[in-house]
């Protein structure tokens, strides 16, 4: 038995890449929670949204780097995130002039919203893999690592190594700093408390003179921003592919769900429960139970219940227990 | 009034094919026939599920690929190695990992006191059990000579059976989703059919022993003679030459037209068998409840097993186009399906077509395959155009003409915003 190292090994390979991964998709699940929470559509082009946002963010990246600009140690893609939000806000407040408002005066069925931003995933996914290509984009830069697996041994003295990168960091402060500042705008200000109104009953914020319109497109703004910084942050963390961002639509909107559409506090929620389902069953145990369990019971195969390519299997089957037993979601959501 | 238009639009696209035979190449206008008439078959199992009972599936995908996967389990000849090293085996631990899943459903309902420990118990147990005796029969089939099978093989049937095959595995998942997922509302049964979509592609990617994964199953027997065949044969050169056809291009024109007489069947077939369902009782049950779940639940009918009933039938059609589909490529590959294009690509010829109308989804089907395949060298060519001006070498031309394929998606978009927007019904509308 070797408790240390077991912990060790767990965070390493378990705990912290689940911490960012759940960060990830919680800032995505926020901003599908936002849109159906006020616009009361699934949006279905959410995900190359994120990628269009990080799209941008990257070429301003690689425009800042060929001039010589880095933040040093840390990525230079931070740099250009702000840019990338504001050109992404441009992007979907065009799209909701061009397209979305006309059925939000019809007063069209939610059903008639999903397909119409199944129209905008096409154009959105069609213009990102025109202007920067369907392969692989790594724009991770600065210092990889804040600790390397090497220097924790030698510090620790323990079999095991952990290491933290500095995009699994930032992750976490970046998200706690979004969270953060999204609930307070939405609890504290008034233009929050108007959308905050404005969601929980139509009618009645129409009355009390708040104007639909502005409540729309401050919701688009912060979605673009969310979604942007989703993206980035995944990008960093792993890379940016355009058909991965298409597929991360399935985790963000389990985690949506299973947290309870239209509850910030549920997408959160849910981000972590998916993630952390995901990397634990399809992480081979071996290595943490060999360390807790005496040798003679020590397993000889890897322990992995699933093989990696099943992950969103295990997002479904957390989607579908939880729908069945509490259809609201664990937070209560609300249903159009 | 209307017949007129269905007609024109039809001739339309005829013309649109033959135009592309005269100035391109008969054998691409066939190609573009023949997978038109499979997306037609797709886009009639769609409008079934959508057009007439509201039901929103998008995974459209799976369904497609699981008939693909019934070409292979029916077609291919038995790997009788395989078998005897670990098929029953493999076999026994599917079939012990089916019964821990009943039996889970079975303490669920039981409805006994403390039946979520017995059932978590349950779960664990047989989980480990399962994986005991599954992993053991799946090393031994995959060691079985990986180079060439390693996978179990099918049962040898004649390849046409494999259609129906196709449609009866897909009609046989839908059941399971259905059977848990129709309850659910209509944004949250989407999210679970595309997850499901993509856990049927994960597992025909993973699974070797089933069909070989991304390994592929090529050379899959087809229901027309081979060209090369037909090169050899002197009656057919002979035929050929008296119609003025070099003996190659005649023998893949006659391979791709008999494709396109069986695909034609089959469409017609389910063509008639969809507009005889639409002005049945049955029809008008079915928009009765799509139109309102509530009033028709009122009087007195089973809206669950209606739904279940259309979305099994939808979904096999779905399965029978995708069988029809790998016939025709001759071969399966689990790495190709993705989800833009076999499943929100139908959805768009659903909802161009005219949703709710037979007709227009056959229509929407072939118009919008043909968009498909022909916007990309019009993409090519007006990216030659536009950079007509430029150097020769210069980055930015060399980078529109490479992403002049990426044209099909944006296009695809525009096509559904447009006909969305000013004509929401389709080109054919619901009657």
């Amino acid at each position: 038995m070797d408790i240390l190292n077991a912990i060790v090994a767990l965070s390493n390979f378990v705990l912290i890449p689940a911490i960012a991964y759940g960060s990830q998709l919680a800032i995505g699940a926020l901003g599908v929670t936002l849109i159906y929470d006020i616009l009361r559509f699934s949006n279905f082009a959410h995900g190359d949204t994120m990628a269009f946002g990080t799209m941008v963010t990257i070429l301003f990246t690689w425009l800042f780097q060929s001039m010589g600009i880095t933040l040093g140690p840390l990525p230079t893609a931070l740099l250009a995130l702000p840019l990338g939000i504001a050109a992404t806000g441009l992007l979907v407040l065009g799209t909701d002039r061009m397209v979305y408002r006309f059925y939000r005066r019809q007063k069209a069925a939610p059903v008639v919203f999903v397909i119409v931003s199944i129209g905008v995933m096409f154009i959105m996914n069609g213009l990102v893999r025109f202007i920067i290509g369907p392969g692989d984009q790594r724009f991770a830069d600065g210092a990889r690592f804040i600790i390397s697996a090497r220097d924790f041994k030698a510090w620790s003295g323990l079999n095991e190594g952990l290491a933290l990168k500095t995009s699994q960091a930032i992750t976490v402060v970046v998200a706690v700093m979004v969270v953060a500042a999204l609930f307070w705008f939405l609890n504290r200000t008034r233009t929050g408390k108007s959308m905050r109104a404005y969601s929980d009953n139509e009618d009645l914020a129409l009355l009390s003179g708040i104007n639909p319109e502005r409540v729309v497109l401050v919701t688009w703004l912060i979605v673009a921003a969310l979604a942007t910084v989703a993206g980035v942050l995944y990008g960093l963390d792993k890379s940016f592919k355009p058909f991965t961002y298409f597929q991360l639509l399935l985790p963000i909107f389990a985690s949506a769900i299973v947290g309870g559409l239209g509850s910030p506090l549920g997408a959160i929620a849910g981000g972590f429960v998916i993630a952390f389902s995901e990397v634990l069953v399809t992480y081979p145990l071996k290595k943490i139970l060999g360390y807790l369990l005496p040798e003679s019971l020590e397993p000889n195969g890897l322990v992995q219940l699933l093989s990696t390519d099943y992950k969103f299997a295990v997002s479904f089957v957390i989607l579908v227990i939880v729908l069945l037993f509490r259809p609201t979601g664990l937070f209560r959501g609300k249903s159009v | 009034m209307s017949q007129f238009r269905t007609l024109g639009l039809f001739g339309l696209v005829a013309v649109l094919i033959i135009g592309t035979g005269i100035l391109q190449s008969w054998n691409t206008a066939l190609l573009i026939l023949n997978m038109g008439l499979v997306s037609a078959v797709m886009a009639l199992g769609v409008n079934l599920q959508w057009g007439f009972a509201g039901l929103f599936n998008v995974g459209v995908m799976g369904f497609v690929a699981l008939g693909g996967l019934g070409v292979v389990l029916a077609a291919e000849p038995p790997v009788g190695e395989a078998w005897a090293a670990g098929g029953l085996r493999l076999i026994l631990g599917l079939l012990i990992g089916a019964a821990v899943i009943i039996g889970a459903v079975y303490i669920w309902k039981s409805g006994m006191k403390r039946r979520v420990p017995l059932l978590l118990a349950e779960l664990v147990i047989g989980f480990f059990l399962f994986r005991y005796v599954f992993d053991g029969g799946v090393e031994a089939v995959e060691a079985v000579n990986p180079a060439l099978t390693g996978n179990l093989g099918g049962l040898g049937l004649p390849v046409l059976l494999a259609w129906p095959i196709g449609g009866l595995l897909a009609a046989g998942a839908a059941w399971a989703i259905g059977k848990t997922a129709l309850g659910l509302r209509s944004d949250y049964l989407a999210i679970a059919t595309l997850g499901i979509a993509e856990i049927v592609i994960a597992v025909m990617k993973n699974e070797d022993w089933l069909a070989r994964g991304v390994k592929n199953v090529i050379g899959l027997p087809r229901p027309l003679p081979y060209e090369i065949d037909l090169q050899q044969s002197a009656g057919f050169v002979e035929r050929a030459q008296a119609l003025g056809l070099d003996p190659v291009t005649a023998s893949t024109l006659y391979v791709k037209l008999g494709y396109a007489v069986l695909f034609a069947a089959v469409l017609i077939v389910l063509l008639v068998m969809a507009q005889m369902a639409l002005k049945s009782p049955w029809g008008r049950m079915m928009r009765a409840i799509r139109d309102n779940e509530v009033a028709a639940r009122a009087m007195g009918k089973n809206v669950t097993a209606r739904h279940l009933q259309v979305f099994v039938l939808g979904s096999a059609i779905c399965g029978i186009a995708g069988a029809m589909m790998t016939t025709l490529d001759g071969q399966l590959t689990p790495g190709t399906y993705q989800p833009l294009r076999f499943t929100f690509l139908i959805w768009v010829m659903v909802i161009v077509g005219g949703s709710g109308n037979n007709f227009g989804a056959v229509l929407g089907g072939m118009l919008i395959w043909f968009l498909w395949v022909q916007v990309e060298p019009f993409g090519r060519w007006l990216m030659e155009v536009v950079t007509m001006g430029m150097d020769e070498g210069s980055p930015m031309r060399t980078h529109l003409l490479e992403s002049a394929a990426h044209m099909r998606l944006l296009s695809m978009g525009v096509i559904l915003l447009l006909v969305l927007r000013f004509s929401p019904r389709g080109l054919i509308p619901e009657k």
